[in-house]
Formats: C-alpha cells, structure tokens, sequence
C-alpha cells in the first residue's frame, strides 16, 4: 500500500507502470482522480490518498479483492471526503484492465433499489452510495451515514471526480 | 439446510443454571477445554441478545442500552446476575486480555466503538488493570475505523495494532495454514475475547467469530482459497488461536446481509444484537443462520443459494478439527 499526498503523480505512475507489465500495448493514463477540497462545493478532502495494486488489493478489501482482479483490476486508490464538516465518505477508484471489467463489478450485485443516474458512461445509485464507470475506471462513492441531503451531495461529488477522470 | 434451535424462557433459565455450574466447576483458562472435551456429555452455549431500541430514530447507536445489552448477554451466558462477578467468571482477572475487534469493513461496518469501551468498563470493574487489556486488530486503519485510538501507555486501556507490534518470525502450520502469528496474540495476552462484527462475506460467505482470526496473521490472502474452506477451520487450529481465544462476543448490532466484506450500505440492517458464547463454531453456526433468515426476508437466495455456503463451519467441526459443534442439536441457544 502506497499512501501519498502530493507526490500523487509520480505514484500512481509507478503504480500504474507496474500493473501494466505484461500487457502489452498498455498505456494507462496517470490522473489524479481526487477532487481537491472544495473543489466539489462543502466536501473536503480528509487525509491522504491510498494506493494499491492488484496484489495487494486484500490489504484494504479482504475477501472482495477477488471479485475486482478477476475483472481485471490494475490498481485501486482511495480517499476519506467530509460534507460540509459531517457527512463522512469514500471515495474508491477502481482502474480496470478495460471496460468490459468495469461494467462487470457494476452490475455485480445490483439491486432493485438502484436508481440510474447520469454520471460517466453509467452509474447507479442508492441512499447513500453512488457507483459509476467511465471507460476501464469505476468509481464506488459510500457514505458512513444516511442524511436528507446524502444523495444529492454524492452526486455532486461523482461529477466532481467523473471531472478529473 | 440446519435451523435455528430455539429455546423458550424455561429452557434459557434452565440453560442459565446448567452454565453457571459449567463455569463455576472450571479454573478460568479452561473453558473452551472443558467445552470441546465433553462436547458429546455438554451442549454448547450460544446467547443471541437483542433490544430493538438499541438505535435511536436518527440510527445511532443508544451507548447505555449497548452496555445493558452487554450485561444481559454475559448475565444469560454465565447465570451470575451480577455483571461483576459475570465478568470474574469468564476471564482470568490478573492477566493481559486481548479484544479483537474488526475493523477491515471501515467506519461504516466496524466492531462498534460503543461495545469495545462496555466491555473495557466491566473488565476493569472486574479487576483487570486498564494496562492489562489491549484492544487490537490488524493496523491503526483498522483500529481508527471502529473509532478507536492508539495508545501504547500501558497506564490505560492499550490500544494498538499488529502494525506496531510485528509478527512473529517463525511460521506456524496446521492443515493448509502456514502463517506468521501477530505478537500481540503470542507474547502480550494470556487470554483473546473475539469482537467480530457480523458480514455476509463474497468468498468465505460469511464472517463472524473464526473468519476474525484472518486478522491475527500476517498473510491472510493466502487462506482464501476454495472459499476460505478450510483455510478458515485450519487457521483456527494454530494452538495458539485455538488457546487463547476463548471467548466471542460478535457484534451483531449492525450487520451487512449481502456485498460483504466491505461496507455496502444499500445492505446494511441492523439486527440489533449481541451473540455471545466461547464454542467459536456453534458462534459461527448460529451467525450465519440469522444472516440466512434475513437474507430470505428480503427474497435474496440463501448462502447455498448464492452457492456461498460458509463450508469452513462444518469443516471446523469435523474430527480432524475439533473446534466446536455445528450441530443445532448440540447448540443450546439462548435468545433473551
């Protein structure tokens, strides 16, 4: 696990630079997905970015990290994001192999409570979590509370970080 | 598939009484011997303690019912009314005790802070010195999830994790676990009580009392396979696991039924109690069919269903293992 502050480009390159091995043609592009603090009106970025490649995947999901390298996870970054002081929640970026492997762990357990939602190239909602892709990135946004305005703030917080991608 | 064994008030006064003489003609290190050497003459105690209350309208958590709760499970396991003298039962009062809770879930599925302090409480009214318990899991992440902080002032409640203390050099094998064992297990506590928090799981099924053990050693992805069968039921056959940890006192006030083990809120539910017992597989039995039950409730398939059987119970039952009973019919389980 890597964690960086604002070293972010230089690590999410090796990062990606080393999930990449062995693909041939692979060309990730290194973005930071992560929107600054109040760069998405009220949400603050809390704490540093975490990185971590496939391998090391269970380090921060455990048992789900199977699910995400069978689809073809390279690396996963994360970050904590506070709303307007209260709402706490994280943001999880998934970058695929592809597209294909994307659309697999979004549609993986969905259930008849999602609402479609018009963020990148699909995305699903509930109450309080927001689960996106675009292209081979798919983003999980998950609040640790459910609050009147959670949905609409997770939302802006998607566009922000769909933004970046 | 095994139901729920369930008993009427009388069989839990009777059971009450039947524990307080098991515990009270055993020394306080030899509990789970004593469960797993007369497993065939003993049944093995398993409590479900519940208060709807125990959230508030807002969904936070009541931190007084919690500790009542508490109270209530410990009271009903040992047949002691007093929680004192409950808690003077069940742990060695002049010893280091560990409390593993589990944090990997993060702040929104996480042994809750509320029960990790009702526990810290009741152990130092018993007379185990704040310096004496140690609330641990895999690394300060983990720790700060269940909104824990690290402390190493052995003047108070230590709390810390295996990240600080390292893992011991030498592996230790059973069965497919070949694995390096935290220090805080091997050479700080005398005793481990396990605070896992109940989670549907995508491989293993389910993640209650042994699946807790995953975050004592140092590489617990490579006991993932076949569904985390049999490396669960093998973990827990390392003497020093099988030893120490003696008791469970799973968090089941919070819960996810499905999209485990990470915090999936669109599945969160709160059931609303605790699930006490020192028979880690019967611990085990009895979580995974309350997650079953709701898991039915809401028209999903069952863990067999989903073709997640939680197989490492079973096999954590089997001769070669030893470790407990799946067996409703050897589970006396108390709901109150």
């Amino acid at each position: 696990m890597i964690c960086v502050s604002k070293k972010w480009n230089l690590t999410i390159a090796a990062v990606v630079l080393f999930a990449g091995v062995g693909v041939p043609g692979c060309k990730k592009k290194a973005v930071n997905p992560f929107p600054d603090s109040n760069a998405v009106s009220g949400w603050q970025k809390a704490g540093d970015t975490r990185i971590f490649a496939a391998k090391d995947l269970w380090q921060y999901i455990d048992g789900d990290a199977e699910q995400y390298i069978s689809a073809g996870v390279l690396s996963t970054s994360t970050s904590d994001y506070k709303f307007q002081g209260q709402l706490e929640a994280v943001v999880d970026v998934y970058t695929m192999g592809d597209a294909t492997g994307a659309s697999k762990i979004l549609t993986a357990g969905q259930t008849k409570e999602a609402t479609t939602v018009q963020v990148g190239d699909a995305g699903i909602s509930y109450a309080q979590s927001i689960v996106f892709r675009k292209g081979a990135t798919l983003v999980r946004i998950v609040a640790y509370e459910s609050t009147p305005g959670a949905p609409q703030a997770l939302l802006a917080l998607a566009h922000g970080v769909e933004a970046k991608l | 598939m095994r139901g729920i064994n369930m008993k009427n008030r009388r069989d839990f006064l009777k059971g009450a009484a039947t524990g307080a003489v098991l515990l009270g003609s055993q020394s306080k290190l030899g509990l789970a011997a004593a469960v797993a050497g007369h497993a065939d003459a003993v049944k093995s105690k398993v409590v479900v303690a519940r208060d709807a209350a125990l959230h508030n309208a807002s969904g936070q958590l009541d931190d007084k019912r919690v500790i009542e709760l508490l109270d209530r499970a410990i009271a009903s396991y040992t047949g002691h009314n007093n929680p004192i003298e409950s808690w003077k039962h069940l742990v060695p009062t002049d010893k280091v005790i560990g409390l593993k809770v589990n944090g990997l879930g993060g702040k929104g599925i996480s042994t809750h802070l509320a029960l990790v302090l009702a526990v810290c409480e009741r152990l130092q009214q018993a007379g185990v010195k704040p310096g004496n318990i140690i609330v641990w899991d895999r690394n300060a992440r983990d720790i700060e999830a269940c909104g824990l902080t690290i402390n190493t002032d052995s003047s108070k409640v230590r709390v810390f994790g295996s990240d600080v203390a390292g893992y011991e050099d030498q592996k230790e094998t059973w069965g497919k676990a070949s694995i390096k064992l935290s220090k805080i297990l091997t050479q700080e506590c005398a005793m481990v009580i396990g605070l896992p928090i109940l989670k549907d799981h995508s491989m293993a099924g389910v993640t209650f009392a042994m699946k807790n053990m995953y975050g004592v050693v140092d590489k617990p992805q490579d006991l993932h396979g076949g569904n985390c069968n049999p490396g669960v039921a093998d973990l827990n056959c390392i003497p020093a696991i099988r030893e120490k940890v003696r008791f469970t006192i799973g968090d089941a006030m919070s819960s996810v039924y499905n999209g485990g083990p990470g915090f999936r809120p669109e599945f969160l539910w709160q059931p609303n109690a605790l699930i006490v017992g020192e028979d880690r597989v019967a611990v085990d039995h009895t979580a995974w069919q309350i997650l079953d039950k709701k898991r039915v409730e809401v028209g999903m398939p069952t863990f067999e269903g989903a073709n997640r059987l939680p197989r490492y119970i079973a096999t954590a039952a089997d001769a070669a293992h030893g470790l407990g009973t799946d067996d409703p019919n050897r589970i006396h389980l108390m709901e109150v």
